[in-house]
């Protein structure tokens, strides 16, 4: 989230597209209700489904799924044909005015720059034309013909309400609705604020619906201001915190990137790779600290083992080849490429796409570590249990390891909810029988690794040994310490400009603005600076006390970075320094500083100075022309998913899907209308968890047994009532369940034919305490998004029949 | 003069000459008139985060033990902290439920293996299990460890083993967890924050 939960009351509209925040995260949605109420806000929501969220709205607009950009787009055409612009913000605070590159170009679906054969882009175009010192052209009287502002209007033109009403089924009039309360949030006292969740992220163009978001929200001015924002609705409790942590292929904590071996071969190369320069002059260009960043996290990895002789330690991490995001490593598994699989927490066989195939890969392993609080359908995917997980057994030769974990009542740490707060929790019970705690687990592994190799030697000693692990119970850090170990610490007396000393050897560190590249700081996760300081332990505060009224809670735990509650808060006010709204005042200049209710999120530069307020871009503005990032284009558009109803794009035919999505061998099984004429999108209902409340017996019986939602034609056409069995499958299985018939699921009409949607909850297995049942993962399909691979579960087709 | 809650109430309803037995410092003993003790009085009261979406909700779990040494803390009550701001005491039908996870007849108790081709699980010890793990690593990184590739560049990885982690461990796990996944020389590491 840019903002937070409770700053949603603050918003005159709260849009809810690609999520269903009243029935996956209710408590939350409680603060959209609160605007309704208190602030006289309205709630739209946009959704093939009627959702318990439509069902407290004031709006719901259907739309077919996977046709969001087609729809964003059309309001960003909307906006600007109706001159429905903040425009001093558009202006002043994004790219609009900047001047792109005379070899940029977009013809009939692609950008320039595509390779058709290994299927990317070569981005070079996708640029601001440069002056002869290396900074960005502008126009701002906006006139020049390759300015961003001019180039967004063009594309965003043929997204008429034509065209929408063709590709996503919504009928004009209610596209209209939406529009125009959308519209009314471009008064620069007037915010809109959009929760989102997987049901954006979960489309093969998923980066992209949400920077379409992203695109409306700095055309209305939205961005920085309480009730605004871009706000992502985590869906597990600490995914903000494992993601701020890199525990991904090629990342590593606080979002800076795990070299690689093509284009870092050495610190200096990968430096001056990663640093970004201004591309204005004058911006602040935060990432220019990139190296502080990054030489303090490898003093806190290495300790004294890191010394400017041996660049700190930069030749021990590993170098990635390639993305090994996990779509692509059960790829890898499955091809037998993989010996062994470490799996903490993750029930494979529940969560990842193509579950037949999770199941081939995961027997081809030699060795299978599960560190689980509970028995779950992976660590047993070897279990025959009928046809719910048909597995020839003595066929799999896999030797499995399941160590029984720690649920969160039995262990004591920080936690980072959607709003980016860090939550202390401490410990109630112990881990029940002879569990291990998740800490311990893995310490265990780690020590019991070393201890072979400190006894018999081996490949590559250093990098294993030589990462600090010099806690004081080594097979059991204690939480305190690794919190510590990640705000940072000075390892020298670190002094002011003027030879002040400001923070004391051994002291912890107040914020990352402390941060060193010299190897005299060390610090695991940089944005986590100031978390736990020589004042102690801001994540476990409590004072619950709002001064400003605005729900911003400074004392209550602790906000990265810096405790900052609202980012780009600095484009909450004019560029002389006046609120948008003054009823929304976050922040003001006293004369020699910014001070206010939050922390600002800017420099020291004073009110009416050239400094804008998007100080980690290297430009200083929110882009509405995306430089070289996205995988698929600087602009969004609308391509449809990998499986298709209507077989075609109407926009252009010739580029029907995502044209720089990954397919991988043995992934191209792609279902065809003809067979699979339904389009199926899977989701949570309010009384589960995913896979794991299935366990809980309370959980269980409220929601007992699997379904699936289908609409009364559907049931019609395939000759189905209310509580028959159904069988529904793809190309690459299929799944009996419960056939749930309902007004909340609609025929659209979509470019000349009828589609209906299959609305698939995912609760249940073959584990647990509810009734056994299929994984609705067995239907879907192993294509991501192109910039995330993050897998389309929320657009692909089936066929529905009685079982 | 003993007197009991019934008997007062009974004296009281015979009219003024009751009401006054009250006044006069009669009323009934106030352990005879109160309610089995309140459960949570003795519980030892922990703040807690709902482990399941991410909205964040304070949570207030109750523990019991005698308060000797060798007892071991029961939660045997879970509802939402009332100071929190954004839940506010609330809890959804999901964070209701929680008790029967912590308290859930499929938490697991003790290490197990399934060997290769069998169909049961089969408990080992602590010591077993982790020093069986660590040797297939072991022989896993010494055989198939990369320290340089064809063009000479220091790649230290280990292609063959990959980890994939949880979503609702701590921050403080998830440190951890990051760094044996680079000492170890892993690339196939990733986590289920997109699923």
């Amino acid at each position: 989230m840019t903002n937070h939960w409770v700053d949603i009351k603050n918003a005159n509209l709260v849009i809810v597209m690609g999520g269903n925040p009243a029935e996956a995260h209710p408590v939350g949605f409680r603060w959209a209700v609160d605007a309704k109420i208190h602030n006289n806000a309205k709630i739209l929501v946009v959704d093939p489904r009627f959702t318990r969220s439509a069902a407290v709205a004031d709006e719901h607009v259907p739309l077919r799924s996977g046709t969001d950009i087609t729809f964003l787009l059309g309001v960003v055409n909307y906006l600007i044909s109706n001159d429905k612009i903040q425009h001093e913000y558009v202006l002043n605070y994004t790219n609009a005015s900047f001047l792109v590159r005379d070899d940029f170009e977009f013809n009939d679906g692609l950008f320039s720059g595509y390779d058709a054969q290994k299927r990317t882009y070569d981005k070079t175009s996708w640029a601001y034309q440069l002056d002869e010192q290396g900074f960005a052209r502008r126009d701002p009287s906006l006139s020049h013909p390759r300015c961003v502002w001019n180039l967004l209007r063009e594309h965003a033109s043929r997204y008429t309400p034509d065209v929408v009403e063709n590709i996503c089924g919504t009928p004009q009039d209610r596209f209209k609705v939406a529009c125009e309360m959308i519209a009314e949030t471009a008064a620069p006292d007037k915010t809109m604020t959009s929760m989102y969740a997987l049901g954006w992220t979960e489309h093969t163009v998923g980066a992209q619906n949400i920077r379409t978001m992203a695109i409306i929200q700095l055309l209305l001015g939205n961005i920085g201001m309480p009730g605004g924002g871009i706000n992502a609705l985590r869906g597990h409790t600490n995914v903000q915190g494992i993601t701020d942590l890199g525990i991904m292929a090629t990342a590593l904590p606080g979002y800076l990137t795990l070299p690689s071996e093509k284009q870092h071969p050495d610190l200096q190369t990968f430096l001056s790779t990663v640093t970004p320069k201004p591309l204005v002059q004058g911006q602040v260009n935060y990432w220019g600290n990139y190296p502080k960043f990054f030489i303090s996290l490898l003093k806190s990895f290495y300790g004294d083992k890191a010394t400017p002789e041996n660049d700190f330690g930069f030749d021990w991490l590993p170098k990635w080849d390639r993305l090994n995001d996990f779509m692509y490593t059960m790829s890898a598994m499955e091809d037998g490429k993989l010996n062994g699989c470490i799996c903490q927490g993750v029930n494979v066989l529940a969560m990842f796409p193509d579950s037949n195939k999770s199941t081939r890969a995961l027997s081809k392993l030699k060795y299978f570590v599960v560190i689980d609080p509970l028995d779950c359908e992976t660590a047993s995917f070897w279990e025959n249990h009928g046809e719910h997980n048909d597995v020839d057994t003595a066929s799999i030769q896999t030797e499995v390891f399941r160590l029984p974990s720690s649920c969160f009542a039995e262990e004591e740490g920080s936690l980072v909810n959607s709003g980016r707060w860090l939550q202390w929790h401490w410990k109630g019970a112990d881990v029940p029988g002879e569990g291990r705690d998740d800490g311990e687990n893995i310490a265990g592994i780690m020590m019991a690794v070393r201890h072979l190799y400190e006894n018999e030697g081996g490949k590559a000693v250093e990098p294993l040994l030589n990462m600090s692990w010099d806690y004081v119970d080594p097979e059991a850090p204690s939480a305190e310490v690794v919190t510590k170990e990640m705000n940072g610490r000075a390892l020298a007396d670190l002094m002011d400009a003027n030879g002040n000393i400001v923070v004391r050897k051994g002291q912890q560190l107040s914020g990352f603005g402390q941060l060193r590249d010299d190897g005299t700081t060390a610090c695991g996760c940089w944005i986590y600076s100031g978390s736990w300081t020589e004042a102690g332990n801001q994540m476990a505060r409590r004072d619950n006390a709002d001064p400003s009224g605005l729900g911003n809670t400074p004392n209550w735990a602790w906000a990265w970075p810096l405790n900052r509650r609202v980012l780009y808060n600095r484009a909450s006010m004019d560029p002389m320094g006046n609120p948008w709204d003054p009823k929304r005042k976050l922040l003001w200049w006293n004369g020699t500083a910014w001070t206010g209710y939050d922390v600002p999120d800017f420099t020291a530069a004073p009110p009416g100075s050239a400094v804008t307020p998007f100080i980690m871009q290297s430009d200083g503005v929110g882009g509405l022309f995306a430089q070289g990032k996205m995988a698929e284009g600087p602009f969004p558009e609308h391509y449809e998913p990998m499986e298709t109803p209507i077989g075609t794009n109407p926009l252009h035919p010739g580029v029907v899907s995502n044209p720089v999505v990954r397919i991988m061998k043995n992934d191209d099984n792609f279902g065809d209308p003809s067979q699979y004429p339904y389009v199926a999108t899977s989701y949570r209902l309010t009384e589960h968890f995913h896979a794991l409340t299935k366990a809980a017996k309370l959980n269980a019986i409220t929601q007992p047994e699997a379904f699936a939602e289908i609409s009364e034609t559907l049931a019609q056409k395939v000759g189905v009532k209310a509580g028959d069995t159904i069988r529904i499958s793809s190309s690459r299985g299929f799944i009996k369940v419960k056939a749930v018939v309902t007004k909340r699921v609609q025929m659209l009409k979509v470019n000349g034919q009828e589609v209906e949607t299959v609305g698939l909850p995912i609760h249940w297995g073959f584990k647990g305490e509810t009734v056994r049942g299929y994984m609705v993962n067995r239907l879907t399909t192993a294509v991501g998004d192109a910039n995330t691979q993050t897998p389309e579960y929320k657009a692909f087709l089936v066929n529905v029949e009685k079982a | 003069m003993q007197i009991n809650r019934r008997q007062f109430f009974k004296v009281c309803s015979g009219g003024m000459a009751g009401t006054t037995l009250a006044a006069l410092g009669f009323a009934p003993g106030t352990a005879l008139a109160q309610a089995r003790q309140f459960k949570l009085l003795r519980a030892r009261e922990i703040r807690n985060t709902c482990p399941y979406c991410s909205v964040g909700c304070g949570l207030l779990m109750y523990s019991k033990n005698n308060g000797s040494g060798n007892a071991k803390d029961t939660i045997f009550h879970i509802e939402g902290d009332p100071d929190h701001p954004i839940s506010r005491g609330a809890l959804c039908p999901k964070g209701a439920g929680l008790l029967d996870f912590v308290q859930s007849k499929d938490r697991l108790r003790y290490p197990e293996v399934r060997e290769p081709g069998t169909n049961k699980w089969k408990r080992i010890s602590w010591d077993e299990a982790l020093s069986r793990i660590a040797r297939h690593i072991k022989d896993d990184r010494d055989a198939n460890f990369i320290e340089r590739n064809a063009e000479g560049v220091t790649v230290n990885r280990l292609p063959t083993l990959s980890l994939m982690a949880s979503t609702s461990i701590t921050n403080e796990v998830g440190f951890l967890t990051q760094k044996l996944s680079r000492a170890l020389g892993l690339v196939h590491v990733d986590c289920i924050a997109r699923v």
